[in-house]
C-alpha cells in the first residue's frame, strides 16, 4: 500500500494509506515517553523475576530473593481471621445454648458460622437449604424425630443416629413386620389403612377400624396413642403432614411395615469441636422449626 | 520553533511561523525516497509566554477560588453529635458514609452521586454548546495546576525567552540551583495537593498530626504519595499533552459545538492577508494581523489559533488577551481574536448585524434536562426517609411444609436506621389472612412483632411467616405487604413499607 501513502495536506503528516469512505488515517509517530514507559515495564518484569517466584526448574522453581509464598499469605490471613474471631468464639464456648440464642450478637455470629459448617458437612444429605429429601429429614420444618429443642439438636449432632462408633448414639429400630412374619399381610393392610386415617387421608374405614386394634398391640409402644410419635425413641409422628421416607401413601406404608427403613447419621463430636457444634445447633434451631 | 516548516501551503497560512503540531514533518520527497517516518517522536518543549489581560485575570481569579476551596474545604468542621464525624465534607469508606454539611448519605444511597454526575455532565455539555471548552481553559484541575506550576517556573527561571535559553544552556551551578529549587517547590505543592485529597477521605486534623508524628498508616501514605506523584508529573511535565492525548473531551467536543457556539476564533477576513506592521499606520488594503506571533507564544498548548478551530485549543482566551494588547498598541480595534461564532462571523462578512443565539434547541434541551434532574434530586433529597426497609425472601427453601399442614416462608428483614437515636417499631403483615410471624429462635407466632434498631445502623432480623395452606387458595405466589410503624417516644416517627411475596406449593 506504500504507493497510496501521501502527505495529508491539512495535517502535514503522512497517511497510512488506509481509507474508509474517504476518511484517511494519519500515521503520527508515537510519543517518545510512551517508548520509555514500555522499557520501564520490561525493566519491571526483570526485577520482578529476580525478586519473586518465576522460573520453573524441573520439579521445583526459582523462589526469588524475597522468598515470597502465597501459602504463607493465606496462612497469615487465616490466623488473622481466627484472632479476630477469638473473642466472640470464646464467649460462645463459655455460654450455654439458651444464652447464645437470646444474645443478638452471639446468635447472629453462630447462625453465620453454623451455616458455613452446615454447608461443608451436612448439606450432602440434608441439602443446602436444609430441606432434606426422601430418607433425610427436613430441618427447616417443625416435625422433629429426635427432638427439636436446643439440647436435643445438640445431642443428635454430637452423637449421631444409629452410629456404631459412638457409644452414646441415638438407637431405635422398627421391626420388619412383614419380612419377619410378625404380622399377616391382611393385618399390614389394615394397619396401613389406620395410619392413613390418622393423617386424615382417604382410607377404607372398616380396614382402619381393624387396623386400630393391631396398631394398639404392635405400634403404640413407640409411635404413641393416635400415632403422635415419641421423640425419646425417634419414632416419627404418623398423624401429621410430613413423611420421612416417602409420601405417606398406602404403598409406602406397606413397604415400611414389611421392610422397615432406618436413617443413619454420623456422630460429629470427633470431627467438629464443641464451639462449632454449638454454632451448628443454633443454626439448625433457627432454620424455622426450632422448639 | 526553528523547525523548517515544510507544510504544503494552503489557505495562505503557511507563514504562521508557529510551532508545527509534529516535530518531524516529512516532505513528499522523503516518502518518494522511501525514508520511513520516525516511529517515535521526541516531546516538543513548550514554554508559554506571560500575558496580561481580561482572560488572564479571570483565569487567576478562578485559580485562586478553586485552589482555595480545594485546600480549605476539608478543614471546615460540622457538629453532628458525639459519635459522628465532625468534618463538613468527608467520604468515609470504612463506615460507608458520605457527609456533606447537613447531609449524610449511606452507601445504599450512592444513586445521589449518579444524579450529581449526570448534572455535572449536562452542565459540561451546556457550557460547551455555549462557550466551547471553557471548562478546559478555566476550571479543569489539569489547567489550574499546570497554570500554578508554570507560575512557579516563571518565578524561578524567568519568562519564555529565559526558559528557552536555560533549556539550551549547558549545566552550570546557577542552572542546577534553579532547576533544583523549581522541582522542590513543585514537589511541595504536589505533596500538599496529594495530602489535601486524602483529607477528604479521613479526618483532616488527624491526618496532619499523624503525618507530623510519623504514625500515619502505610495505606494513607501510599495514596498521599500516589497523588503527589501524579500531580507532579501531570502539572510539571505532561501539561498540555494530557489535554491533547489523554483526555477524551477534545474528541467529543466537536459534536458538542455548533455554528452559534462562542469559540476562540481568529477572524480570517479581517486579519488576512497578514503582513508586518504598516509603517504609516494605514491598514486599509491589507489584513489587520501584523504577524507578531504573540497569540502563538502565549498559548498554553502551543498552537496557532490562526489555523482555525482545532482539537488542541482549550478555549482559555489567552491569545485574545495577547492580540488585544497588540491591537491597542497599533491603534486598531480589539477583537481580531475573540470568542466568536461561525454565524456571527458570517453575518459580519455579509454586513449584517451579528446575532448571538443563546436559546437554541441543544442549549434549551440541556438546560431543561438539568433543571429536571436537579428538581428530581431536590425532591428526593427533601423527602428522604430516615427509615428504610429491605426484605430478602429465602429462595432455598422456597417454602417449608409444617407438620400441621401450614406453609412457612423465611425472610431476612433489614431495618436501616439513619437517625442517631435508638428506635422501636411494630411490624405488621397484610395480604395473608391468618398468617403468623416469628423471629428465628422464637417458639410462638404472633400477628405483629416488636422490633428495634440501634442508632445509625442496619439491624437484620431473620423472620418466619406461616399461613394455613387453605388461605393460599392454590396460588403459588401471594403478594404480601410488610409495614414497619415506629412506636415509642421519639419525635418525627416514620413508617416504611415493603412489598414481598409468600410462596406455596404448586397446585396439583
Amino acid at each position: 500500500m506504500a504507493e497510496d501513502k501521501k502527505i495529508d495536506p491539512i495535517a502535514g503528516v503522512e497517511t497510512t494509506g488506509h481509507s474508509w469512505d474517504g476518511i484517511q488515517e494519519l500515521d503520527n509517530p508515537m510519543p517518545r515517553w510512551w517508548l520509555w514507559v514500555f522499557y520501564a515495564t520490561i525493566a519491571f518484569s526483570v526485577v520482578y523475576m529476580v525478586m519473586y517466584p518465576s522460573v520453573p526448574l524441573g520439579k521445583t522453581y526459582f523462589k526469588g530473593t524475597e522468598n515470597y509464598e502465597q501459602r504463607v499469605d493465606v496462612a497469615n490471613d487465616i490466623a488473622a481471621a481466627k484472632a479476630a474471631n477469638s473473642e466472640i468464639l470464646g464467649k460462645i464456648a463459655a455460654a450455654d445454648l439458651e444464652t447464645i440464642l437470646a444474645d443478638k450478637d452471639l446468635r447472629d455470629f453462630s447462625r453465620a458460622g453454623g451455616k458455613a459448617v452446615f454447608l461443608d458437612n451436612c448439606a450432602g444429605c440434608h441439602g443446602s437449604g436444609a430441606t432434606g429429601g426422601p430418607g433425610y429429614p427436613n430441618l427447616a420444618d417443625d416435625d422433629w424425630i429426635w427432638g427439636g429443642d436446643l439440647a436435643a439438636i445438640n445431642e443428635t449432632i454430637n452423637h449421631g443416629i444409629r452410629w456404631d462408633l459412638d457409644d452414646d448414639t441415638r438407637l431405635s429400630e422398627m421391626p420388619n413386620f412383614g419380612a419377619d412374619e410378625i404380622l399377616e399381610s391382611s393385618d399390614i393392610n389394615n394397619v396401613s389403612e389406620y395410619v392413613l386415617s390418622l393423617s386424615g387421608q382417604e382410607h377404607d374405614a372398616t380396614a382402619a377400624t381393624n387396623g386400630a386394634v393391631v396398631f394398639e398391640e404392635q405400634c403404640v409402644a413407640c409411635h404413641g396413642e393416635g400415632g403422635v410419635g415419641d421423640q425419646g425413641v425417634g419414632a416419627p409422628a404418623l398423624a401429621d403432614a410430613i413423611w420421612l421416607h416417602g409420601d405417606g401413601s398406602k404403598e409406602f406404608l406397606t413397604k415400611q411395615l414389611t421392610n422397615a427403613r432406618h436413617g443413619q447419621m454420623p456422630a460429629w463430636d470427633d470431627r467438629l469441636d464443641e464451639t462449632t457444634i454449638k454454632m451448628l445447633t443454633i443454626y439448625v434451631h433457627t432454620l424455622g422449626g426450632g422448639q | 520553533m526553528g523547525q523548517a516548516n515544510t507544510l504544503p501551503t494552503e489557505k495562505g497560512r503557511s507563514n504562521a511561523g508557529g510551532p508545527s503540531k509534529n516535530g518531524q514533518k516529512k516532505s513528499e520527497k522523503d516518502i518518494n525516497d522511501n525514508n520511513p517516518p520516525a516511529l517515535y517522536e521526541k516531546r516538543r518543549r513548550w514554554h508559554p509566554k506571560r500575558v496580561w489581560g481580561r482572560f488572564r485575570q479571570m483565569k487567576w481569579a478562578v485559580l485562586i477560588a478553586l485552589l482555595g476551596i480545594y485546600y480549605i474545604a476539608p478543614w471546615i468542621r460540622w457538629d453532628r453529635g458525639a459519635d459522628a464525624a465532625n468534618q463538613a465534607i468527608l467520604v468515609d469508606f470504612t463506615e460507608g458514609r458520605i457527609y456533606f454539611f447537613a447531609l449524610e448519605f449511606w452507601q445504599q444511597e450512592f444513586y445521589y452521586i449518579t444524579g450529581i454526575l449526570i448534572l455535572a455532565a449536562l452542565g459540561l455539555f451546556l457550557a460547551t454548546a455555549l462557550l466551547g471548552r471553557v471548562w478546559c481553559g478555566f476550571a479543569c484541575p489539569q489547567t489550574v495546576w499546570t497554570d500554578f506550576f508554570i507560575w512557579v517556573e516563571r518565578f524561578i527561571e524567568g519568562d519564555r525567552a529565559a526558559r528557552i535559553r536555560l533549556d539550551a544552556a549547558p549545566w552550570s551551578t546557577s542552572k542546577i540551583a534553579k532547576r533544583t529549587l523549581k522541582h522542590i517547590i513543585w514537589l511541595l505543592i504536589a505533596l500538599v495537593t496529594g495530602g489535601a485529597w486524602i483529607a477528604y477521605f479521613v479526618d483532616a486534623p488527624t491526618l496532619v498530626s499523624d503525618i507530623a508524628n510519623f504514625t500515619v498508616s502505610g495505606n494513607t501514605l501510599f495514596f498521599v504519595g500516589l497523588f503527589t506523584a501524579t500531580t507532579y508529573l501531570l502539572a510539571g511535565f505532561a501539561r498540555e499533552q494530557v489535554c491533547t492525548y489523554m483526555c477524551p473531551w477534545p474528541r467529543i467536543q466537536a459534536s458538542m459545538t455548533d455554528e452559534d457556539s462562542l469559540l476562540v476564533t481568529y477572524e480570517v477576513p479581517r486579519g488576512e492577508p497578514r503582513a508586518k506592521p504598516s509603517r504609516d499606520g494605514n491598514y486599509d488594503d491589507r489584513g489587520h494581523c501584523i504577524d507578531c506571533n504573540n497569540c502563538v507564544v502565549v498559548c498554553p498548548t502551543g498552537i496557532d489559533i490562526r489555523d482555525g478551530n482545532q482539537l488542541e485549543c482549550i478555549g482559555c482566551g489567552l491569545c485574545i488577551d495577547a492580540c488585544d494588547n497588540v491591537m491597542d498598541k497599533i491603534g486598531l480595534p480589539r477583537g481580531l481574536i475573540s470568542y466568536d461564532s461561525v454565524n456571527r462571523m458570517n453575518a459580519r462578512q455579509h454586513n449584517e448585524k451579528p446575532k448571538h443565539k443563546i436559546f437554541r434547541p441543544r442549549t434549551v434541551i440541556y438546560a431543561v434536562l438539568m433543571v429536571a434532574v436537579a428538581a428530581i434530586m431536590g425532591y428526593v433529597l427533601s423527602t428522604r426517609a430516615h427509615l428504610d426497609v429491605n426484605i430478602l425472601r429465602d429462595r432455598n427453601p422456597m417454602f417449608v411444609l409444617m407438620k400441621d399442614g401450614s406453609i412457612q416462608n423465611g425472610y431476612t428483614f433489614k431495618i436501616l436506621n439513619k437517625t442517631r437515636e435508638h428506635r422501636e417499631y411494630v411490624l405488621t403483615l397484610d395480604g395473608l389472612v391468618g398468617a403468623g410471624m416469628k423471629i428465628a429462635g422464637d417458639n410462638a407466632e404472633t400477628d405483629t412483632l416488636m422490633l428495634t434498631s440501634e442508632p445509625d445502623s442496619v439491624r437484620s432480623y431473620k423472620l418466619y411467616v406461616s399461613a394455613p395452606k387453605s388461605v393460599l387458595n392454590g396460588r403459588e405466589s401471594t403478594k404480601v405487604l410488610f409495614t414497619l410503624t415506629e412506636t415509642g417516644a421519639r419525635e418525627n416517627q416514620e413508617t416504611a413499607q415493603y412489598e414481598s411475596v409468600f410462596v406455596g406449593p404448586k397446585k396439583r
